[in-house]
């Protein structure tokens, strides 16, 4: 009798025990008291008036950013939606994220933004921002855009940030000392990209070049690579049909690529013309690289390594969509006078740009390594992703290449080679 | 009452039988490792939430808590069998996290929302969220309980928190990318790696200055593959190990000098890093190998290697030896 009354005692601490372990899965009813008690408590904590750690402002930083109204591009792919928001939202985030340091140290940010319209002049509207004392610049302008910007003036007191253009000239002959350049120059990206084909032993090219300047100058920098990196260029078109492909490419391209023996077609296409209707079609079967299939991006949506999955997860939350090249940039550039301000407690332009062509500087730009400027000619460093439309393949430098400072000079022209005189 | 005793052998046995385990987090597999110490073998591979990451344990080693990131909560399992228990609130993203000396409260990293969740952990409500720096993660905690400090990867700063008002008492820069703020035994230094930075810096807790910068620089590796994420202080003072990231190493500090004393080549991409019990021995994970390593510390030697899932991110080892 008395065993069964243990037995009794066993099973009832038994049952308990077990219903403390297994009863935990929130019911409905559950999840709305947390809903309510979540509400409670952020009513509670506005009771309890801010609690955020603020310093006094004693630093107080206005940025620029300014860009141009586009015609809208004829609709090359049913995919990608046209952007005319590129780079805002890159802004906006790392105006944020400023803001969240500089409230621990008492430094204020903030960013207007402008849009010169078609029938607006660039040099006017230009001119009447420095007038009203603007220090900071981020540029979203092309190659030729930016140019007329140093015809007004060229003072030292200001800094400029290039966010869009990776032209090779305005690195090098063209070069101003106020004016970084955050985007990749086209010389990094193809050195990014053939790194990896001499990797791959895909030494053999067919290059084709599409008819935009821009093109042109992506071919330029890619047969330079291939001169520095022993490359033999086998055959070289240039595509200017201009028809929309989508409906003969199977006719066109056969024809186009056949006769030549090569291991890779790169293709030099920076619109999307005719790029993408080549994989596939060619006579024989190659890979494709260059502005299509594989290719060297400063950033890219399949990036999701050295924290690349937050930034990701932060800019779609808040733009409702993919963050584009020129929106890295954009946050890179905004990022790196707030490390700049936020190290030297000053934001006079000459200290700033001190500071980030200085040793000192290094900011992490989800690169896995830092990023900082060449003090030669005001562009960044970084590593180059290598991706392919939905994974990233590899990120140059390539293992092997080595420099005597950074292995990520050996991306694009060296100080030895640069023809930049400030 | 022979069946009394029977009754009692039997709860006795079922609350004593683990020992020297350590558990791993597979980042991109979804699963925990379970790996026996002594034997140098995974015992047991269980699935659990999304994106597993921070991992850490009750001081009484019965519960196992796990950073479920993409699911947004923390997941409690019991330390023998890795079952579920049940959920804790924790906020976006959760990364890493610390329990309070009582086990009564759980500070979570949220990486996503710039918060630091505070958690209570008999009622399973969050308390109050406190706004910290963009991309908080790395959470240090005195034995006391009494401060807090977490650091913030884009904002580069310890935040030094005061956990009886959860409010933050200074903010201390430091290089690019703090990933682990660890307090020394005796409290009166906290580390704090910088992964991009490439330093370690030594601040003082009271007087929230920066005392020590120690840098790395290993011949034939290139200086911006050294990052150093994990630290682990031994308790008698002697050694500091930090884990140095894709330099494939862990650097054994002398804790006192702040000198370096060797490099232990690791597996590939080394994170974060725990001790046994009696702190004879240390593992390592290892990311990009997709492995563990295990240290004698008292040789400062590299025992052996053993193969996780994949993405191995966070370990703890069960208390009991």
């Amino acid at each position: 009798m008395r065993s069964i009354y243990f037995l009794y005692i066993f099973l009832i601490y038994f049952c308990f025990g077990f219903f403390i372990l297994e009863a935990r899965e929130l019911s409905i009813k559950q999840i709305e008291e947390r809903k309510k008690a979540d509400v409670e408590r952020l009513k509670e904590r506005e009771k309890r008036g801010n609690k955020k750690f603020s310093k006094e402002i004693t630093l107080a930083t206005k940025l620029i950013f300014l860009s141009m109204e586009r015609k809208t591009p004829p609709v090359l792919s049913n995919l990608d939606p046209i952007l005319d928001d590129e780079g805002f939202y890159g802004v906006k985030l790392a105006i944020e994220d400023n803001l969240t340091t500089g409230r621990f140290v008492g430094h204020d940010y903030k960013a207007e933004f402008h849009r010169v319209l078609l029938n607006e002049n660039l040099k006017s509207e230009f001119q009447k921002l420095l007038n009203q004392g603007n220090k900071f610049f981020i540029v979203d302008l092309n190659e030729k855009e930016l140019k007329t910007l140093f015809e007004t003036f060229n003072s030292e007191e200001i800094i400029i940030f290039n966010v869009r253009s990776k032209a090779d000239s305005l690195r090098n002959e063209n070069c101003k000392k106020n004016l970084l350049h955050v985007p990749p120059s086209y010389s990094m990206l193809s050195d990014a990209l053939t790194q990896y084909l001499v990797k791959k032993k895909w030494n053999k090219w067919f290059l084709v070049t599409g008819p935009d300047e821009n093109d042109r100058k992506y071919a330029d920098a890619l047969k330079k690579s291939a001169k520095k990196f022993n490359i033999k260029i086998k055959k070289e078109k240039v595509w200017d049909f201009s028809a929309d492909l989508r409906r003969t490419a199977g006719k066109e391209v056969p024809i186009f690529t056949k006769g030549e023996k090569y291991d890779v077609l790169v293709v030099a296409d920076e619109k999307g013309e005719f790029g993408e209707y080549l994989t596939y079609r060619t006579w024989d079967p190659r890979p494709i690289v260059g502005t299509q299939g594989l290719t060297p991006k400063s950033w890219h949506r399949t990036h999701e390594q050295w924290g690349a999955t937050q930034m990701q997860n932060r800019f779609r939350r808040e733009s409702g969509r993919w963050m584009t090249e020129v929106d890295y940039h954009a946050w890179t550039a905004v990022r790196s006078i707030g490390e700049a301000i936020t190290r030297t407690s000053s934001n006079d332009v000459k200290d700033v740009r001190k500071y980030l062509l200085g040793e000192k500087f290094g900011l992490g730009a989800y690169k896995g390594v830092k990023v900082s400027f060449r003090s030669w000619n005001g562009q960044m460093r970084q590593p180059i992703l290598l991706a392919s439309p939905r994974s990233m393949v590899s990120v140059s430098p390539q293992e092997g290449y080595i420099h005597p400072d950074s292995e990520l000079d050996t991306l694009g022209k060296d100080q030895p080679e640069s023809t930049c005189k400030f | 009452m022979k069946r009394f005793i029977f009754c009692l052998l039997f709860i006795f046995a079922a609350k004593t039988s683990f020992a020297n385990l350590a558990y791993i987090t597979n980042e991109k597999d979804n699963t925990v490792s379970v790996i026996d110490i002594k034997k140098n073998k995974v015992i047991k591979t269980v699935e659990v939430g999304q994106r597993p990451r921070g991992i850490i344990m009750s001081k009484d080693g019965k519960l196992v808590l796990i950073c479920a990131s993409d699911d947004d909560r923390v997941e409690v399992r019991e330390a023998k069998t890795l079952k579920l228990k049940y959920y804790l609130p924790s906020g976006p993203d959760p990364e890493l996290f610390i329990l309070s000396p009582d086990d009564e409260t759980l500070y979570i990293a949220n990486e996503d929302d710039a918060m630091v969740t505070v958690v209570d952990m008999n009622d399973k409500m969050i308390i109050d969220d406190i706004p910290v720096g963009v991309e908080p993660e790395g959470m240090g905690l005195t034995n006391d309980g009494k401060v807090l400090v977490n650091t913030s990867e884009t904002t580069n700063m310890a935040h030094f928190i005061d956990t009886s008002t959860l409010d933050i008492l200074e903010n201390v820069l430091v290089d690019a990318r703090p990933r682990v703020a660890m307090f020394t035994p005796n409290d009166k230094e906290v580390w704090v790696s910088a992964e991009i930075g490439g330093t370690v810096k030594v601040i003082n807790p009271s007087t929230k200055e920066v005392t020590h910068t120690i840098g790395f620089e290993i011949p034939g590796v290139n200086e911006e593959s050294i990052q150093p994420v994990g630290v682990r202080h031994t308790n008698d003072g002697k050694y500091t190990f930090v884990a140095l990231g894709p330099a494939n190493r862990i650097a054994v500090i002398d804790q006192k000098s702040k000198e370096l004393i060797k490099y232990l080549l690791v597996g590939q991409r080394v994170w974060q890093l725990a001790f046994t019990p009696d702190q004879k021995t240390l593992l390592t994970t290892n990311g990009v190998s997709n492995d563990v390593s295990i240290i004698d510390v008292e040789k400062l030697k590299v025992k052996k290697s053993v193969k996780v899932g994949r993405f191995p991110w966070g370990v703890v080892i069960s208390p009991e030896s």
